[in-house]
């Protein structure tokens, strides 16, 4: 696209420019391939723009200022430091097109932004203030001027209390979402105030909040609430639920996870008449008996069941097998006491199941595979991490039945090249982790990668029979990969990461514990895979500055690096400081970093917002410039962590 | 004006140191007995105000020993006919005096009665008064009567003579009376509207007209009810002439009275028969209240029979489910910054105990211990009757005809609900310039925590409870809570807030800025006060109009005036304590 001439592409109506920009929604960087290639295409695609998500948030202002005058969403997630400052310009150059604004990584920035965004913008819907916890009552009572606002999210915001939560629901009645997990400061007063005054909310999460039941009438009553998170609230008990009068009526997800005192009984109150509701999640939450399946039977629309580390019985499995009700989504993962007899017969009944969860489920066998596989072909996803008991030969059943299968999930079971090659007869896999399975070998993977061309995912944590062989298999087969994890795949090279270079939308690779791979071998992926994102070069001994030199002149997009045992010095580091994007940093027992070297590395690297660094560097680093540090929106973590010579082979999942 | 407001102010006392229960026969022959006397007095016209103002007024009258001077006048004619009667023939009177007892008796005799009196009217229009004479009393009231001669005969010997009234229903007087209450009530609604609604001059035409119609109404109810009495009054005469001592002669000059007034009765009953009054009933209602009246004697204690009595009657009466009485004071009343007041130089007190001090300076007789112990509640009478208050302001929930009616326990729940939901709020908080009270003990309670109540709403009302605040914002529509002020990034918030949502109160409260607020104070209170001189006024404007009303010709006042001074023979009781009225000269 970039390459023609610029004369023939400015004879495109400026309508057919959009509409091929509306086709480019999948990856940013197209539309900025586009825009790139003529003054035009540049004004049509800055006129288009509805969403940005900037990187840096020093250039935000001249961007919003002159080049996107028309946006509605801003999703600040990447600029850690927002100042007030920059909030106001924000505010004064959206004025009334803005919609969204995002904020949840974002910090610096108080009330008085906050008001100014409000005040100027006034026809904004959703505010995502998650992990403000420097925002107090001012920043919610700026807020509550936002009489639009339908969505807002105040995750973490700890220091706000009652009052400031009063101020919102009093100023903002349009509000349908609201999101206060994690809000310590606020008790049953804001929350019963916010559900009294805003009678339209459809999305109430009040995870992990210091409610009780006094708050519970007036959100009962709310008439269109549709989703309640009700995730970790220990102080909310049968006691208080059994008292309401009536459930709430319009609920479509109901999520009591972590409420270990609510019991089957508080469940059907709460659930009490609620006829719409589809989706239950019960994780660590009450055991799954009789009792609670016959709970259960009175809702109708119920399709998807989370009961994540519960303990269940089967006469509880076969209770709800034999409900009325059809289900497409079950979890079961990490729950205890299921066993061939309940899940079997529950997967009869329930045919148009399409994802199932059975992780860590260590008892079930080929039995409940050769359920699951000939009653539900409609399946997407299954995952079935550490089924120890089941065989290999229950693999060939899956591959051959659940045709239609997105996601598998496998890890660590006794799936063999036999089990693998089945599998690959799923051609709409995306996601496929086959970590720790040992039996698995090239031969295996080179039918995934001759079948599997939507593959997008692939996980071979510590398959040790994995060699170069079957990663360029892969790389050659799967052009759509963007993640993979070769991490303690001893038998990797650099021919490997040659191959994958040319799996141009690779974006997160995992090689650490990878011996054999050296710094020519990242070159390669450096220079092919541009959109890289995340490295973990962990415990690859060989990689030293050469290989960060192109990393840092080739992936511009680098976020995420883990250096750590690497033979990087202060030269690497410093080189890798010039990527703008680079986030987050792990430097541990790097053999050849100075202090003085460390220093210059973070101070050049302006977008740090987190670092790991071991602590024996924590006294020779000045304090002036950690304070400095700091204050630029970068969090150091600390860690103590002995330095581990050799490659411990007993040592299950590292990462 | 000023003289009525002094007799006004003296009199609109309220009761709640009076003995429970006082004598409902004594209460209502005292309205009875002054309100015709006094109605026509312009003053006095006011007064009319509420039927339990007079009651009121006269239990006043009762239990500060006042006469007036129209006691003394009464008195005079009285003791000039007891000295005459009594030496002659003390039993005969004590036998006719104390019928009460006989009550049932009395009810299955009343058609007896009746049918023996209809053609005593007749006769008593033609026949000359001597021939009158020898009628004989009813056989029963005299085996009845000479019961108590021996009981009372000494205590009681100095009341005049009434007649046998066996057939005289209190309860009905009760309903009667009530039904005026209502009436009065109405009117005064009537009134309020016009006085606070400033109504424009054609609806005030409307207004006029109303109220003359609901007093003439009250007029001739008041009247036909005490006109019931006439029949007893004209049973008396026999009886007092028929003493040998030829009193007949002293009497003589009035003895045409009571023929007139049985003849104006008779009018004005058939006046009230239009008003769905049942006259048969009217007279024995006021037969049988009259003989509870002579019964009790309201110096000696009368409570012992006459408080089950009362109960009972209010059984009658439209209450609501409980068997309490409701009581309501008129807002004067409830306003008026005393409570008690010195018969004699008309000082007002709060405390009874601070007045019995007072009176010492009045004379030695206030000094003995009796005078200055605490008025004794009967100890061995009945259990008190329960007594529950009602709001006059109508439409209160507090006020007894509410749908949802909640009775007020005491006085003091009485004073302090009026003030606080019916009165301006005129005493501000002098720390924080902006809570405002009724009541001066709430501002006195909110001064020792002003400044400690944090919890702040946009209206300007604080709080010392979250809970009360949160309770307080869900209810209301665009109150907000406010945040503390004390952090000073958030006062440009906080005006914008203010301006933006147009609630003033913020910035007077939170920056110290709205003096204003507290000049609303006095201004309001001043304000009502002239709503005060308003209402009293209206009320005489219609008195005026009260007085030209066709139906009443002046004849008619002059007769009762005349008759009605034999009627009142109960009121030589009052007459026994040498108690200057201090407010005499005004009558």
């Amino acid at each position: 696209m970039d390459s023609t001439s610029s004369s023939c592409f400015e004879k495109l109506n400026e309508e057919i420019i959009f509409t091929i920009l509306d086709y480019l929604e999948e990856n940013p960087l197209d539309k900025k391939s586009l825009a790139l290639v003529s003054k035009y295409f540049y004004l049509i695609e800055s006129r288009h723009r509805k969403t940005l998500k900037p990187l840096r948030q020093d250039l935000l202002p001249s961007v919003v200022s002159r080049r996107y005058r028309s946006l509605r969403s801003l999703d600040l997630a990447l600029c850690p430091l927002i100042t007030d400052k920059t909030l106001t310009l924000v505010s004064h150059h959206c004025r009334s097109t803005l919609r969204s604004v995002n904020l949840s990584k974002s910090m610096l920035f108080t009330h008085v932004g906050l008001s100014d965004l409000v005040l100027n913008c006034e026809f904004l819907v959703d505010i995502d203030l998650s992990n403000g916890t420097d925002l107090t009552d001012c920043a919610a009572a700026a807020i509550s001027r936002a009489k639009n606002l339908e969505k807002l999210s105040l995750a973490r915001c700890k220091l706000i209390t009652d009052l400031g939560i009063g101020c919102i629901a009093v100023g903002c009645p349009k509000l349908k979402s609201i999101n206060l997990k994690w809000c310590l400061g606020l008790s049953d007063l804001g929350v019963g105030l916010v559900a009294i005054k805003c009678r339209e909310l459809r999305h109430l999460d009040l995870s992990h909040m210091q409610v009780t039941k006094k708050c519970l009438p007036s959100i009962i009553k709310l008439p269109c609430l549709e989703e309640l998170i009700l995730a970790g609230c220990i102080g909310i008990d049968d006691k208080g639920l059994t008292t309401l009068p009536l459930g709430c009526q319009s609920l479509k997800t109901l999520d009591i996870s972590n409420c270990f005192n609510v019991s089957h009984k508080g469940l059907s109150s709460i659930t009490n008449g609620a006829m719409l509701l589809s989706q239950l999640i019960l994780s660590q939450c009450t055991p799954v008996t009789q009792a609670l399946a016959e709970s259960l039977q009175k809702l109708p629309n119920l399709q998807s069941i989370i009961l994540d580390g519960c303990h269940v019985t089967s006469a509880g499995l076969k209770a709800i097998g034999s409900c009325s009700f059809s289900l497409r989504e079950l979890n079961l993962r990490k729950c205890h006491g299921v066993t061939d007899e309940g899940l079997s017969f529950l997967v009869t009944k329930h045919k148009e199941l399409k994802k199932l969860d059975i992780t860590c489920c260590r008892k079930i066998t080929h039995v409940s595979i050769a359920s699951i596989t000939s009653s539900c072909p409609w399946l997407l996803s299954l995952r079935m991490e550490s089924c120890g008991l089941v065989p290999k030969e229950s693999f060939a059943l899956i591959g051959s039945s659940c045709r239609f299968l997105e996601e598998l999930d496998v890890t660590d079971n006794e799936v063999d090249d036999e089990g693998l090659k089945s599998i690959s007869r799923c051609s709409r896999l995306r996601s496929l982790k086959v970590g720790i399975c040992s039996k698995i070998s090239d031969t295996g993977l080179i039918h995934v990668g001759l079948s599997c061309p939507q593959l997008v995912e692939l996980d071979l944590y510590r398959v040790i029979g994995v060699t170069d062989v079957g990663v360029a298999a892969i790389s050659s087969g799967c052009p759509r990969l963007q993640m993979i994890n070769l991490a303690y795949c001893p038998e990797i090279t650099d021919e490997s990461l040659r191959s994958l270079s040319k799996c141009l939308r690779l974006t997160t690779l995992e090689m650490r514990g990878c011996p054999r791979i050296t710094s020519v071998g990242l070159s390669a992926v450096a220079m092919g895979c541009k959109q890289i994102s995340k490295i973990d070069i962990k415990k690859c001994h060989e990689i030293n500055d050469a290989g960060m030199l192109p990393l840092a002149k080739f992936s511009q997009h680098l976020r995420q690096i883990n250096l750590s045992y690497c033979s990087v010095t202060d030269v690497g580091l410093l080189a890798l400081a010039n990527i703008s994007h680079l986030q987050n940093m792990t430097i541990l027992h790097l053999r050849g970093l100075t202090p003085n070297g460390l220093a210059a590395a973070l101070l050049a690297c302006g977008g740090l917002i987190k670092v790991k660094l071991h602590s024996a560097f924590k006294p020779l680093l000045n304090q002036t410039l950690i304070n400095h540090m700091e204050a630029r929106g970068c969090t150091f973590h600390w860690r103590d962590k002995p330095f581990q010579g050799e490659v411990d082979k007993k040592i299950w999942k590292v990462h | 004006m000023d003289v009525f407001n002094l007799i006004f102010y003296h009199f609109l006392l309220l009761p709640h140191d009076l003995e429970p229960a006082s004598d409902i026969a004594y209460r209502i022959w005292s309205c009875w007995n002054l309100e015709i006397r006094f109605l026509w007095s312009a003053p006095f016209c006011s007064l009319w105000g509420s039927c339990w103002n007079l009651k009121i007024w006269f239990q006043r009258y009762h239990s500060f020993g006042i006469k007036g001077d129209h006691f003394d006048m009464d008195l005079k004619q009285r003791q000039s006919s007891e000295t005459l009667t009594n030496p002659s023939d003390p039993n005969g009177q004590s036998e006719n005096r104390f019928p009460s007892p006989s009550f049932p008796h009395v009810d299955s005799q009343h058609q007896k009665w009746d049918m023996a009196t209809s053609p005593n009217y007749d006769t008593q229009m033609d026949v000359p008064f001597t021939e009158y004479q020898p009628l004989p009393n009813p056989p029963s009231s005299q085996s009845f009567g000479s019961e108590h001669v021996t009981k009372r005969a000494v205590q009681l010997n100095t009341m005049p003579i009434t007649c046998s009234l066996q057939d005289w229903d209190p309860q009905l007087m009760l309903t009667n009376l009530s039904f005026l209450e209502q009436k009065i009530q109405q009117l005064q609604s009537i009134i309020r509207s016009i006085v606070s609604e400033e109504c424009p001059i054609s609806d005030l035409a409307a207004h006029q007209q109303l109220a003359t119609a609901d007093l003439t109404t009250i007029i001739i109810q008041l009247i036909s009810t005490a006109g019931t009495l006439l029949p007893s009054v004209k049973n008396t005469l026999p009886v007092t002439n028929s003493s040998p001592n030829g009193l007949s002669n002293i009497l003589e000059p009035s003895s045409s009275a009571p023929l007139n007034t049985s003849l104006h009765s008779n009018e004005i009953l058939a006046v009230g028969q239009h008003h769905g009054l049942d006259y048969d009933d009217q007279v024995k209602g006021c037969g049988a209240e009259q003989n509870q009246m002579n019964d009790s004697d309201p110096l000696v204690s009368m409570e012992d029979n006459d408080s089950k009595e009362y109960e009972d009657a209010m059984d009658g009466e439209n209450l609501p489910p409980g068997s309490y009485e409701v009581l309501q004071l008129e807002k004067e009343e409830i306003l008026a910054p005393h409570t008690h007041f010195c018969a004699i130089c008309g000082k007002g007190f709060k405390r009874d105990a601070n007045l019995r001090m007072h009176m010492r300076g009045h004379g030695d007789e206030y000094k003995t211990p009796a005078a200055l112990s605490k008025p004794a509640k009967d100890s061995n009478s009945e259990p008190p009757l329960i007594k529950r208050y009602s709001c006059p302001y109508v439409g209160c929930k507090r006020n007894k005809d509410h749908k949802k009616f909640q009775p007020l326990k005491t006085i003091l729940c009485v004073k302090n609900h009026y003030k606080r939901s019916h009165c301006d709020k005129s005493y501000t908080c002098s720390r924080c310039n902006c809570k405002k009270f009724s009541v001066i003990a709430d501002l006195k309670t909110h001064e020792k925590h002003c400044g400690r109540d944090k919890w702040l709403c946009s209206c300007g009302t604080t709080f010392s409870r979250k809970d009360k605040l949160f309770g307080h914002v869900a209810l209301f529509q665009g109150h907000s809570p406010v945040l503390p002020v004390d952090e000073p990034k958030f006062i440009g918030a906080a005006e914008q807030v203010q301006s933006s949502e147009g609630i003033g109160c913020i910035g007077s409260r939170g920056f110290g800025v709205g003096s204003s607020s507290s000049n609303g104070g006095p201004n309001a209170l001043e304000v009502k006060g002239i709503d005060g001189h308003g209402y009293f006024s209206t009320i005489n404007f219609d008195t005026s109009n009260f007085s030209g009303i066709p139906e009443f010709p002046q004849s008619g006042f002059e007769v009762t005036e005349n008759s009605f001074s034999f009627i009142p023979s109960g009121s030589c009781t009052f007459g026994q304590k040498d108690v200057m009225n201090p407010n005499s000269n005004i009558l």
